[in-house]
């Protein structure tokens, strides 16, 4: 609790936390993520996840898909100021429940140790699309796409087998079927 | 072939399709091409401050008195680091700024070059946009842009950075073309249902309220006649933030006075108590809303505002109608006329035990002290000074803290665009610059800066501007010898440890004055004070009136922090009555 002498008023109780997936179409110019970023930093809004990258390059067109956490409120003021930014052109809010979107994220794993490890790893990634990249015989790097969640659960899982480095993309999102978000 | 033009030119060129006649500026080595120019353009004129936040804050007195947008010039590095304050202050109450800046030529930047700086970057959280001009191609484009930006939606400030070799490069001009919406950010859309919904609650309240705020200013001069012609055809009583007075006259009855920290006592109690809170242009500040939780608990809540963000950014509201100000309110306005007039009859009848109420209230006199006649209390300053001052069309400007408190209680706005303040950031040293800006504009006009005499030394080098371009301005400084807010707060949160703020050592601000090449006057007996007001008035030429003040009073009533609007400190007047009555509403 805040000082009750302080000029400023005491916080109030805090609602319940849900998870978001923002995406933001925005003008791929100088600045323009530092802007987006910016606008997260400095009101206190949290990013999870940052993952950006031109789409459309006639138009010059970035694409930005945010994973962030708040109460509908925060959530709500996070969607009203990205539209407010000059560069931006739409904003796409997505429930992490929401079963019309997909959400993907990428990671690269990097397991050093012996072949039976290894070969171990790569069973247990099975079910995430597993793409070898690299082997050697102390070592492997292998791509998975799956959940974010899903990828948490096998870099603590593939920690005792040798895991040494873990690269992941951010969660990148899609609605599912013919529609398109305008 | 068409005539090629320089990036200085075309920067003229710019102003001069936007119709700028003033640029507040300071020059150096980053800016000088377009300094250079400056002489070939004589519809402009550039008025040359003495600090580059001057020229922030004198742009802004400027665009808040005239509507128009303000243009600053300056140079790299500290120009630009030293206009930042201008910029937030600008953005935080929503004033249109052009600010250009000069930046090092484009293959220095990153190479930590003489008065280089990352202006865009320090200035992306206190513009709506800003621009690094990279080619000298993109130069007409991007001023027409900014100019579009700053003034439309919500207004604001904005950044232009110019390295200085795109100020040499040349190119052709093209000549200002139709506006195009910028990717869909003005917001105008409010529907015919969301009105209906409006007039629909209005006519079903009983214990209605209106809170209007700076929105309806910057909506324009037409939004103050539609809001007063709605709020007399409903008959609500109307209270109004720091920003928005002036909107409503401060002399009509159905004016309830400012609401707030310092807001009278009848305004926060029937925000407490409404049962419909209707916001126009305003946005809930902290300093409005006191504890959240608390805030106006028995009400339905409509928001009428530009900005969508503005909207259950704070307060959820039950009605939230995007629009400009004055478009909802004609549309209202409309409807209600549309409507069989039984509507004006019955809504009056309605609301009339409420304004029974609201008079109880008014009887508490909030703003009431202990008028003195040994010392001048501030108040009683304030108060000469509007009785002194109403017969002319006055600007006043103010710096913050008490002094400023005591403007916005004691001195009654009929006009919008005559009152500017620093309320969101709340910079001390504002009003000074700010009158200078305001005096350009209205060069006929009477035109005082109420101050404090610690905000005022925080700026006190533009009186030299004052003087070179002839300004009268008056300087009333309210001098109680201490930051007297945060005096205020120490004595009454902070058990009197009146830590640093006392000023000793204080100048001698007639010799000051003298100084600058103004007139001084000082003044410290109350049976004075009219004659000295009157001398300040009368001298054709910039005055620092040096008003010596009870340094021990306190700015009532109070909303203490994390308090609801119906428990306010009241003022000495109140005390000992509360004592007999012991209800209690007093919390000393």
């Amino acid at each position: 609790m805040a000082n009750p002498k302080s000029a400023y008023s005491i916080p109030t109780k805090k609602g319940k936390l849900d998870t978001h997936i923002f995406v933001v179409w925005v003008d791929n110019e100088s600045g323009v993520l530092a802007r987006v970023v910016g606008l997260f930093s400095g009101r206190g809004y949290n990013i999870e996840s940052l993952a950006v990258a031109e789409v459309d390059a006639t138009k010059n067109i970035s694409r930005i898909t945010i994973v962030t956490t708040g109460t509908p409120q925060v959530i709500d003021q996070i969607k009203l100021q990205l539209k407010k930014l000059v560069p931006v052109h739409k904003v796409a809010d997505f429930k992490r429940e929401d079963k019309k979107v997909i959400f993907k994220e990428m990671a690269l794993l990097k397991v050093v140790g012996k072949k039976k490890k290894i070969e171990k790893c790569i069973k247990a990634c099975k079910s995430f699309n597993p793409v070898i990249l690299d082997k050697t015989k102390q070592s492997v790097v292998i791509q998975i796409t799956a959940l974010r969640r899903e990828i948490d659960k096998m870099s603590k899982k593939l920690k005792p087998l040798g895991l040494t480095s873990t690269s992941r993309t951010g969660a990148i999102a899609m609605t599912r079927g013919s529609e398109v978000f305008k | 072939m068409s005539k090629l033009y320089s990036g200085a030119e075309i920067v003229f060129k710019c102003l001069e399709d936007q119709d700028v006649e003033f640029i507040f500026g300071y020059p150096g080595g980053a800016v000088l091409p377009i300094y250079d120019e400056l002489k070939n353009h004589s519809s402009i004129k550039h008025i040359l401050v003495r600090h580059e936040q001057g020229a922030g804050h004198a742009a802004e007195g400027y665009a808040r008195s005239s509507g128009k947008p303000g243009v600053v010039l300056v140079t790299s590095g500290p120009g630009a680091t030293n206009v930042v304050t201008a910029l937030t202050d600008a953005y935080m109450d929503s004033v249109p700024l052009v600010c250009i800046s000069g930046q090092v030529p484009t293959h220095l930047i990153g190479t930590d070059a003489f008065q280089e700086c990352d202006t865009t970057g320090i200035t992306r959280p206190c513009t709506k946009h800003n621009w690094l001009v990279k080619d000298i191609k993109d130069l007409s484009k991007i001023i027409h842009e900014a100019f579009l930006v700053a003034t439309t939606g919500r207004p604001g400030p904005v950044l232009i950075d110019i390295p200085k070799d795109i100020q040499f490069a040349k190119t052709k001009y093209s000549k200002l073309k139709k506006e195009k919406k910028i990717n869909g950010k003005l917001h105008n859309k409010f529907s015919q249902s969301e009105i209906d919904e409006l007039i629909n609650l209005i006519s079903k309240a009983k214990k209605p309220v209106i809170y209007s705020g700076g929105g309806v200013i910057n909506s324009g001069p037409r939004a103050s006649e539609s809001l007063r012609e709605f709020v007399r055809l409903i008959g609500f009583p109307i209270t109004s933030t720091l920003q928005g007075l002036g909107a409503f006259p401060g002399d009509d009855n159905q004016f309830i006075g400012m609401l707030g920290m310092h807001g009278t006592y009848e305004a926060n109690n029937a925000m407490h108590d409404c049962d419909l809170l209707i916001n126009i242009g305003a946005r809930f500040d902290d300093r409005i809303t006191g504890k959240i939780d608390e805030f106006s608990p028995k009400s339905k809540k409509v928001h009428i505002d530009i900005d969508p963000s503005s909207i259950n950014k704070i307060i959820k509201v039950d009605l939230a109608i995007v629009g400009d100000v004055n478009e909802v309110l004609k549309a209202a306005i409309k409807k209600i006329n549309k409507k069989q007039n039984g509507l004006k009859t019955s809504n009056k009848h309605n609301v009339s035990k409420w304004w029974e109420q609201i008079q109880k209230w008014r009887t508490k006199d909030s703003l009431g002290f202990i008028n003195s006649e040994k010392t001048i209390k501030p108040q009683h300053a304030v108060q000469r000074l509007y009785e002194l001052t109403k017969n002319q069309d006055t600007f006043i400007t103010t710096e913050v803290g008490q002094h400023q408190m005591w403007a916005a209680q004691h001195y009654k706005f009929n006009k919008p665009n005559r009152w500017m303040t620093s309320g969101g950031l709340g910079t001390m040293g504002y009003g000074l610059p700010a009158a200078v800006g305001v005096q350009i504009a209205h060069p006929d006009k009477l035109v005082i800066d109420i101050a404090g005499e610690a905000s005022v030394l925080m700026t006190m080098q533009e009186m030299s501007t004052a003087v070179q371009y002839n300004l009268p301005i008056k300087i009333f400084i309210l001098n109680n010898q201490y930051m007297g807010m945060v005096r205020q707060w120490q004595e009454l949160l902070h058990e009197k440890n009146y830590s640093e703020s006392y000023s000793e050592a204080l100048p001698d601000f007639v010799k000051l004055a003298e100084a600058y090449g103004c007139k001084g006057i000082k003044a410290d007996d109350p049976n004075e004070l009219d004659d000295k007001i009157k001398e300040m008035l009368n001298h054709d030429g910039p005055v620092i009136f040096d008003c010596q003040v009870d340094p021990n009073e306190n700015c009532f009533p109070m909303i203490p922090s994390g308090k609801p609007h119906n428990q306010m400190i009241l003022g000495p007047n109140d005390k000992d009555e509360n004592k007999i009555t012991g209800k209690g509403k007093a919390l000393v």
